[in-house]
């Protein structure tokens, strides 16, 4: 499998450490919510075919990427910087 | 059977006498054989033994495909097993051993297997083996008895243990478009590719390009095909965007367009030249794949068929074509299809003698009918082989009338004389890799073969991969995948008018069966194998491949597939596109492991030593590894055990002042406005309280609520933090953190450096640490009030800068004293000699594992990935005014359960000593199996209490405090009388640190 890297470019999965679905939503740090917590800690759904999940190019910028992959083929379809998605969410729930 | 040299023809270099070894006896062949080539010249048939049955078996194919003549190839002590004859280039010296014989491949004892015939069926281990659930054989017991035995009766070749002294290299490649094969198609499609100005790289699993144009009695612009083939290819491997790998089989294709291949680049030379690897592994990014790999022809089953001179048509029409060698005398072609009379042709120019040509077709065209004439062989229309009788060679066939249409075989049998049998039962393009690649093979009726799937990544097949079976379509079908702006000029063909559509006829059954008809030639599974799955209820493929082992043999049912599926098909009363295929897996040809390992064996670990490693190797360290890290265990005395060293240094530290190298504790630089912020959520308790110039012992959760990690953190500045880890979390903890800025919390301006190796750590510890720092720090007091505990000063040590923060792991007066990594000798030899007066002792792992024990301490040991805080009796961390990672986790009621393990601390009652990882039981004898309610997590001598202590983890271990039970340790045969009580064992009022 090869990533594309938005810094360094097409590089060997070798190069990367997957850290897990990025289609979770952390709740609010001081929410009291516990079955939202334990959905956000335990709960992942099998998802067949277009999934994002982050990856941290570990053997290269140490920026941790949001890859959306299909689980059945390993077709990568988008990467892009974690950050900058985080951004973008973000700002989309203060608006 | 009995092959022989035909006195002209073939691409073998006759002036050029090769000598090699089979099975101990000498034999000549010449440069350009293969092992089976050489070997039919000189008139062998038997090749090997089969895998259940010990039958007989010889060479059946030219190719890959294989799937009996597999030998073991000696190079000294070295053997590697299961190499395919038909593959393996023949060189002076060569020693090659037939395999599953016992004691000879002429006189095999096993043969009697096949008395026993009817017992080895499919799913005979199973039903045999696998015993009752009661008495002395119950479950496995019975197969694990038989299984020695089995083991050398059935099987492949024997690997070896002598170690490999080959060298193997291993090669990433990128290209713009990878062709694998180069036939006539690969050939075109490379061209057309590379006259774009593409990178182009062709791997070609033989020696020689060109593939079937290399045994093809077409001819290609007026000219030999194989000629034409030779200069094409010559052509484009000088190309500067060309690269032409021969002897290079892609094995494997995966994700991303990314395909592995091995070149054999020296197993062919009888002398390497210095530094040669004997193979390469090749790792190929390629932009597109062009699979121009081929078909493979597929045998017919029918009784008697696994018997040596019974080959397919195919092979026997290349080792005269190619090798110059004719199969048999007297040669017979059995055929459902047009292409056995293409081989004639090319068998009767070659000058082999065909007796007969029998056909399952009531009808055959006028090109076929003029074939036979020519070659002047009978042409028995209707008619199938039946049977075959040999004992070491084949000696003739018998064959009936057969009808197509209904499958009944009928009439009087009639014998013909002949010693060897080519059959052709229609060929199957080489989908392996397009199958691995992903997508489900589509059937056609017209071929009756499996073609590729659709293309699920940037691949096309071409040739008669993808179904097309003459030269004329394959070469502009090539053209165009090769690509679509090409334009090329494309040769002329000359070529008779066949047909490659087959009679769809898979399997001869005659009413009455005397003889076995094989479908699997490498695992032994017949005909009958299939029927009896089908009758106890395997009924779908991926059932019958693994009830049978159909196609699961290193030839991975190349030549077995298809008509296994057929005769599947045909017991369900449903069409083989209903049947269905299973998917290839890599590797399509066996690969040596050696070549997947390249360069990597041994020591493969980097080793990480901390800047005073060699003054503690020129010191009598005994070093250990702590994961890359090594680290001192001890500084051994002439005579001292272990356990006296590091009593006599932990005692040391405790009495007066000893030194520890720490340089190996993550650190990591935190920087930026929300430096604070970031810490305050990452670790549980508070640290934007923290004044500048002051540390704090932070402990971090996992977002389960579990501990993660712990260590002390700097505020070396307002926004400036220096984080300590353990040394085994060190990357983990930066991942950690790494992960919620980018991902959690990017709006925090937070920037983070690994420093782990930047700076070099000395712990001087003991009470008289301080006058140690006194007598050799300048620029800085040290006194209580300018350094108080967690306080950081920084100052010069021989004029190094240094920065010192005062706290203690040991549980005395101690100090980390962190300068720049390349001053670390200078500064730990300074504060060792500043420490001189004091009989200063550097101490090993040992010793500050003693110590932290006697104090209650954890580490990783305890942070073991399943406690908690409060586990931990760290719950006094937890704070409760913010929230953290793993804050809203930490109370639920699985982690508050009083029965949870908790930190204790263990005596040894009986002097004893505590093994770790003992269990804690109230057996006062060992047995087994006990109940355990807790386990020991570190142990060792204290000198401080004089007595052998451990910490463990226990069931309601506070209230268990005061109570007696045994540390029981059945691997070592230990069990300790202990006394559970607090793990603060020693001191614990902390009055020593703070002093």
């Amino acid at each position: 499998m090869i990533i594309k890297c938005p810094y360094c470019g097409p590089r060997d999965v070798i190069e990367f450490i997957y850290q897990g679905d990025a289609t979770r939503k952390r709740p609010e740090p001081a929410s009291t919510d516990q079955a939202a917590w334990n959905a956000y800690v335990y709960d992942r759904t099998n998802t067949g075919g277009s999934h994002r999940e982050f990856w941290l190019h570990g053997g290269g910028c140490r920026q941790h990427l949001v890859v959306t992959r299909d689980m059945s083929s390993h077709a990568i379809s988008s990467v892009a910087l974690a950050r900058d998605v985080a951004a973008s969410i973000n700002d989309g729930g203060r608006a | 059977m009995t092959g022989s040299r035909l006195s002209r023809g073939g691409r073998i270099d006759r002036s050029k006498s090769v000598r090699f070894s089979f099975d101990g006896k000498a034999y000549g062949g010449h440069q350009g054989d293969t092992l089976a080539s050489a070997l039919l010249a000189n008139g062998i048939t038997l090749f090997g033994r089969s895998f259940k049955y010990h039958r007989p078996r010889g060479v059946f194919a030219a190719g890959s495909d294989e799937p009996n003549a597999l030998v073991t190839v000696m190079s000294g002590d070295v053997r590697e097993p299961n190499m395919r004859a038909t593959e393996l280039e023949i060189y002076d010296g060569l020693v090659a051993l037939s395999q599953n014989r016992f004691p000879s491949l002429e006189h095999d004892f096993m043969a009697a297997n096949q008395l026993a015939g009817p017992l080895f069926s499919a799913g005979f281990y199973y039903k045999t083996f696998m015993g009752p659930a009661i008495g002395p054989f119950k479950n496995t017991a019975f197969w694990m008895f038989c299984e020695k035995f089995i083991r050398r009766a059935a099987g492949l070749g024997k690997a070896g243990t002598a170690p490999d002294p080959d060298r193997y290299e291993r090669m990433n490649a990128f290209c713009d478009v990878l062709v694998v094969g180069s036939g006539p198609a690969g050939l075109i499609a490379a061209e057309a590719a590379a006259t774009t100005g593409a990178r182009v790289i062709i791997a070609e699993e033989r020696p020689i390009a060109g593939g079937s144009l290399l045994a093809s009695g077409e001819l290609i612009d007026g000219r030999n095909p194989a000629v034409w083939a030779r200069e094409k290819a010559a052509g484009l491997a000088d190309l500067p965007n060309v690269r032409f790998l021969t002897r290079t089989s892609v094995w494997g294709y995966y994700d991303g367009n990314v395909l592995t291949a091995v070149e054999r680049v020296s197993d062919f030379k009888p002398n390497r030249t210095k530094g040669q690897p004997r193979q390469r592994h090749w790792i190929i990014r390629a932009g597109k794949t062009i699979l121009a790999t081929g078909a493979f022809e597929r045998p017919i089953v029918f009784p008697g068929n696994d018997c040596p001179g019974v080959m397919l048509a195919d092979a026997v029409r290349r080792y005269a074509t190619e090798y110059g060698v004719a199969a048999g005398n007297n040669v017979t072609l059995f055929t459902n299809n047009d292409s056995a009379y293409d081989a004639a042709r090319a068998l009767s120019l070659a000058g082999v003698n065909i007796a007969a040509i029998v056909d399952v077709r009531a009808d055959v065209s006028g090109a076929c009918r003029d074939i036979a004439s020519v070659a002047g062989a009978e042409l028995l229309l209707g008619h199938a082989v039946t049977g075959t009788h040999a004992g070491k060679a084949l000696s003739s066939i018998t064959v009936q009338h057969f009808n197509a249409g209904t499958g009944r075989v009928s009439g009087a049998p009639r014998e013909i004389r002949t010693d060897c049998l080519g059959v052709s039962g229609g060929w199957s393009p080489a989908i392996h890799l397009a199958s691995q690649a992903g997508g489900k093979p589509e059937w056609d009726e017209d071929l009756q073969a499996f073609l590729p799937p659709e293309p699920n990544q940037n691949w096309v097949t071409t040739g008669s991969a993808a179904g097309y079976m003459d030269t004329i379509s394959v070469l502009s079908d090539a053209a165009t995948k090769g690509s679509a702006k090409s334009r090329l000029v494309l040769p002329q063909v000359e070529a008779p008018m066949l047909d490659a559509s087959p009679a769809p006829v898979f399997e001869i059954e005659p009413s009455v069966k005397s003889q076995k008809a094989f479908v699997d030639f490498q695992h032994d599974v017949t005909a009958d194998d299939i029927r009896l799955a089908y009758r106890e209820g395997f009924h779908s493929v991926e059932h019958l491949k693994r009830y049978t082992t159909l196609g699961m043999a290193t030839d991975q049912g190349k030549t077995s597939n298809v008509p296994g599926l057929a005769i599947m098909a045909d017991v369900r009363g449903i069409s083989i596109p209903e049947a269905g295929t299973t998917r290839f897996r890599p590797p399509f040809t066996p690969v040596s492991l050696g070549v997947l390992a390249g360069e990597r064996y041994g020591d493969l670990r980097p080793h990480r030593l901390t800047p005073m490693h060699d003054w503690h190797l020129a010191n009598g360290a005994k070093t250990y590894e702590a994961g890359l890290w090594h680290r001192p265990m001890i500084y051994g005395s002439h005579g001292e055990t272990v356990e006296q060293a590091y009593i006599r240094e932990a005692r040391a530290v405790r009495q007066s002042v000893g030194i520890v190298d720490v340089s190996t504790l993550g650190k990591i630089d935190i920087q930026g406005p929300d430096a604070a912020e970031l810490l305050d959520r990452v670790y549980t308790n508070m640290f934007s309280t923290l004044p500048v110039g002051k540390a704090r012992y932070g402990l971090m959760l996992r977002e389960d609520g579990i501990a993660f990690d712990d260590g002390t953190t700097w505020r070396l500045g307002e926004t400036q933090f220096l984080m300590t880890t353990t040394t085994a979390n060190a990357g983990t903890v930066m991942q950690h953190l790494e992960y919620y800025l980018d991902c959690i919390w990017p709006d925090l301006r937070v920037h983070l450096t690994s420093v782990t190796d930047v700076w070099a750590g000395s712990a001087v510890s003991g009470p008289n640490a301080r006058a140690v720092l006194e007598a050799c720090v300048t620029g800085t007091k040290v006194d209580n009030m300018t350094l108080p505990f967690m306080g950081i000063v920084h100052g010069k040590i021989e004029g190094i800068p240094i920065m010192i923060c005062r706290l203690s792991f040991s549980g005395e007066l101690a100090y980390e004293v962190y300068c720049g990594a390349g001053f670390g000798t200078r500064v730990w030899e300074a504060l060792l000699a500043a420490g001189k007066p004091f009989d200063i002792m550097p101490y090993g792992l040992e010793a500050l594992g003693t110590l932290r024990i006697e104090k209650g301490h954890v580490t990783g040991a305890e942070i073991d990935g399943r406690t908690t805080a409060h586990d931990l009796h760290l719950d006094w961390m937890l704070s409760k005014k913010k929230p953290y990672i793993g804050s809203a986790m930490i109370n639920r009621e699985g982690l508050k359960d009083e029965n949870r393990l908790t930190l204790v601390g263990l005596i040894s009652m009986d002097n004893q000593s505590i093994t770790g990882g003992s269990h804690i039981v109230t057996d006062p004898v060992p047995r087994e199996p006990a109940d355990s309610f807790g386990h020991v997590t570190a142990a060792c001598y204290s000198p401080a209490l004089g007595k052998y202590i451990a910490l463990a983890l226990v069931k309601h271990g506070t209230s268990m405090i005061g109570n007696r039970a045994f540390a029981t340790d059945l691997l070592r045969d230990k069990h300790c009388a202990v006394e559970i009580v607090s793990h603060h064992m020693f001191d614990p009022e902390g009055s020593r640190m703070h002093g």
